[in-house]
């Protein structure tokens, strides 16, 4: 079979030409496309955003002034799309929202026939977020721009997973060696994927609880255990992820009740007690509060899910300045 | 053209060199006396040496389109990419608009086969009515019609009730019918968009496991064989589906099966660049399942390739993975997959592919004048391949509406050289020939040759 061997296999966009560092990739489609010295070079950049920024009068620098941003959100997420538009409006770009809610088959307009309207435009950086995987990657085929997914179908959701990276960053150190447990809905969640591909980029070590109908087939490969058992799992970590479960999963049978799940899979005061005295709390919102987490823990002192939001500004600034600079001249 | 052809220096099924003469569409002579033969005396002579002579390939699974989605493929082109494909003989899906579920619609595709003229366009009906699983179709008197259908499929949909099903199975007993059922439990695969497996869970992509396919052809299998019927397993894409397969044949069921080109070529991870044109249904499988398929239609497990050759158009390609239409073409390249994935390995000799691509699916679609032997009183059905060629694919060379080939760009051994359906050429491709050597394949009847 040394005839079809050589055979070309698809080009992955994600890994086209002209890097805009020499460490990052062109656009942002997956946080498995990301170096450790990529990811740090990310969040380095955004804790200097942050430091550049604090006790500014008016919290905005001139970076990307002229360059244009795209907001183009085929599913409603107002909380992702309001981080995208400040962390560009705070870098001088400007905006704009497009908002094609649905697919945009339905809309009658093909993915591409959009993507050649962008072009079209001229936008710098494209920021997509779609109900349908890979169709960042898609669009990253078809325009110039630089595209940054901002969350497609059950794939993967970069920026959240380097928010949270950020995050535990600011409160752990260095990610080396630590504890990191994420838990839900791992099967349907974006963020779950990331935040496993980036987090052991960094050096984590990434445990996954869930019931077992809502770990997917394939996840041997990931680097990551899995557990069933949350309580074992928490002993002795140093963060958990809590992720958002989606009520209507109970009708797919993936859990016989809100109840039930809460009992093996939410987290309660007694189950926090059981992580290290440093550790964390998070969760990327929104939250089912007495689902997944019970308002007394969303609240606590270990939360850092607010923080979780801010910093999301901040290392969206930063991925866009990384990624619209590089054919710019001067820095900060 | 003239009506009698003689076809000089090939090599029917890659053994000994030969002489063929072929009159009025039946071969009339072969071996050291055809060239002497006196019918031979004006016949046109075409230069076969260094060509493999196969008898014209048969396709037990093609979508054609028509009516419905000429936009995507006619009766006639697809005619057209059939013949250049070595095809004499298509069975056409019934998954059109209007359906063909009634004698009405299977004479009409019967008929425009007829006036394209470049291969016996074979209607399959529907099991049932509009496909939706819900009561049989008229199915005798499809059978009845004109285009005397023989082989009935809900193909894109499963006959997924289990009571429907049998009763299926029973009821074309009658008229020496078969069943070909696309097998894919639908609860099982609700949304399913890929393989599921380890590249599944990394894209995000629904999965469609292989017990999906596997649950049903057992379930089949055992029901043909509770009924005393015969059941056609169309595209099996698994290694399990293999061995349940091997235990119905083992048991003396009366079962068949089918693999397409592509599960025995492309894997899984042919989504990774999220390509809509590498969608399709069955899904592509993985290396280790490729490996237990190609042994399969060695050893005879499976019966046939057939191509499953779905043209979409571009709108339905080029759009999000999960909107996109499941499907690839597969008419020009099936014999040059099948080559390159089991001749040249050495897993099947050229009778082999005789026997894959033509005999046994024209005796599973009860297909009496095509799948016959390279022998003097036969039809001259036949194809020249040349098996040293390699050709690269580009969808916009193909004679297709649509490009959805997954194989673009790839280089590929053997090519048709000329395909003659009842002594006439439907097809030819660099032909050396007196006067003719021109390209492919003309449009409607008889400009093509």
């Amino acid at each position: 079979m040394t005839t079809i061997q050589d055979v070309p296999r698809p080009v992955r966009p994600a890994a086209a030409a002209r890097p805009v560092a020499p460490t990052l990739p062109r656009h942002l489609l997956s946080a498995g496309d990301l170096s450790r010295a990529g990811a740090e070079l990310i969040l380095d950049t955004a804790e200097r955003i942050d430091q550049a920024i604090a006790g500014r009068e008016v919290r905005k620098l001139p970076t990307l002034r002229g360059r244009t941003v795209v907001n183009l959100f085929f599913e409603d997420s107002t909380r992702t799309r309001i981080s995208f538009e400040l962390a560009a409006k705070r870098l001088s770009a400007d905006v704009i929202n497009f908002s094609a809610k649905g697919s945009s088959v339905s809309k009658g307009e093909s993915l591409k026939d959009t993507a050649w309207t962008l072009q079209a435009m001229g936008a710098d950086a494209v920021v997509c977020r779609h109900s349908a995987s890979g169709a960042p990657q898609q669009l990253s085929a078809w325009v110039d721009g630089h595209v940054v997914n901002a969350g497609d179908g059950t794939h993967e959701h970069p920026t959240q997973a380097l928010l949270d990276a950020f995050t535990l960053r600011r409160h752990l150190g260095a990610l080396d060696g630590r504890r990191i447990v994420v838990v839900g809905d791992v099967l349907h969640s974006r963020v779950a994927r990331s935040n496993v591909l980036l987090l052991s980029t960094l050096g984590a070590r990434v445990t996954l609880v869930a019931p077992p109908t809502l770990v997917p087939v394939g996840v041997d490969a990931w680097p990551a255990d899995v557990s069933y058992d949350l309580d074992a799992a928490l002993t002795g970590a140093d963060a958990v992820m809590m992720l958002r479960v989606q009520r209507e999963r109970m009708s797919g049978s993936f859990f016989p009740t809100a109840r039930e799940y809460s009992r093996g899979y939410g987290l309660d005061e007694r189950r926090r007690a059981l992580l290290l005295p440093h550790s964390i709390v998070m969760h990327p919102g929104p939250m089912n509060r007495g689902m997944e987490i019970t308002p007394g823990v969303a609240d606590g002192a270990n939360s850092v899910i607010v923080e979780q939001v801010a910093n999301g500004v901040t290392v969206r600034m930063a991925v866009l300045y990384l990624l619209l600079s590089g054919e710019m001249n001067g820095g900060m | 053209m003239s009506s009698s052809v003689l076809i000089v220096g090939g090599r029917p099924y890659g053994q000994d060199v030969t002489d063929i003469l072929v009159l009025d569409g039946e071969i009339v002579a072969i071996g050291a006396t055809a060239a002497s033969d006196s019918r031979a005396a004006d016949a046109e002579t075409v230069d076969a040496a260094g060509l493999v002579v196969l008898p014209g390939l048969v396709d037990l699974h093609t979508h054609l389109r028509e009516p419905g989605r000429e936009d995507a493929e006619t009766v006639e082109t697809g005619s057209a990419a059939a013949a250049l494909g070595g095809y004499t003989a298509v069975f056409a899906m019934p998954n059109t608009d209007p359906t063909a579920d009634t004698a009405g619609v299977v004479e009409q595709v019967f008929r425009l086969g007829e006036q394209a003229g470049l291969v016996d366009v074979h209607p399959i009906g529907a099991v049932t009515v509009g496909r939706k699983g819900e009561r049989l179709a008229e199915l005798g008197a499809m059978a009845t019609s004109a285009a005397q259908v023989r082989v009935f499929s809900d193909d894109g949909d499963c006959v997924a009730d289990p009571l429907l099903m049998r009763r299926a199975l029973e009821y074309v007993k009658a008229f020496g019918g078969v069943i070909a059922q696309h097998a894919q439990e639908p609860r099982l695969t609700q949304g399913a968009q890929m393989h599921e497996g380890e590249v599944s869970a990394r894209l995000g992509l629904t999965g469609w496991p292989a017990v999906a396919e596997e649950a049903i052809i057992a379930r089949d299998a055992l029901l043909a064989e509770h009924v005393g019927s015969r059941l056609h397993v169309c595209h099996l894409s698994t290694a399990g589906s293999v061995e349940v397969v091997a235990a119905a044949k083992r048991r003396g069921t009366d079962v068949t099966a089918e693999v397409t080109p592509h599960h025995l070529l492309l894997t899984d991870e042919r989504a990774e660049g999220y390509d809509p044109v590498f969608k399709v249904n069955p899904p592509l499988r993985t290396q280790a399942d490729i490996e237990v398929l190609r042994a399969a239609l060695a050893s005879g497990v499976i019966d046939i390739v057939a191509t499953d050759h779905a043209p979409h158009a571009s709108q339905d390609k080029e759009t999000e993975w999960d909107n996109a239409s499941p499907g690839m073409l597969g008419l020009q390249t099936a014999l040059s997959v099948v080559i390159a994935t089991m001749v040249e390995p050495g897993l099947l000799d050229w009778r082999g592919v005789a026997r894959v691509m033509s005999e046994a699916p024209a005796r599973i679609g009860g297909l009496t004048g095509q799948g016959r032997p390279i022998a003097a009183g036969e039809p001259a059905n036949l194809v020249l391949v040349d098996p040293t060629a390699r050709w690269t694919v580009r969808g916009a060379d193909l004679a297709s509406l649509s490009r959805n080939t997954p194989y673009e760009g790839m280089e590929l051994p053997g090519r048709v050289v000329a395909t003659y359906l009842r002594g006439r050429r439907t097809a030819s491709v660099g032909l050396p020939v007196g006067a003719v050597a021109a390209t492919a394949v003309g449009t409607a009847a008889g400009t093509g040759v």
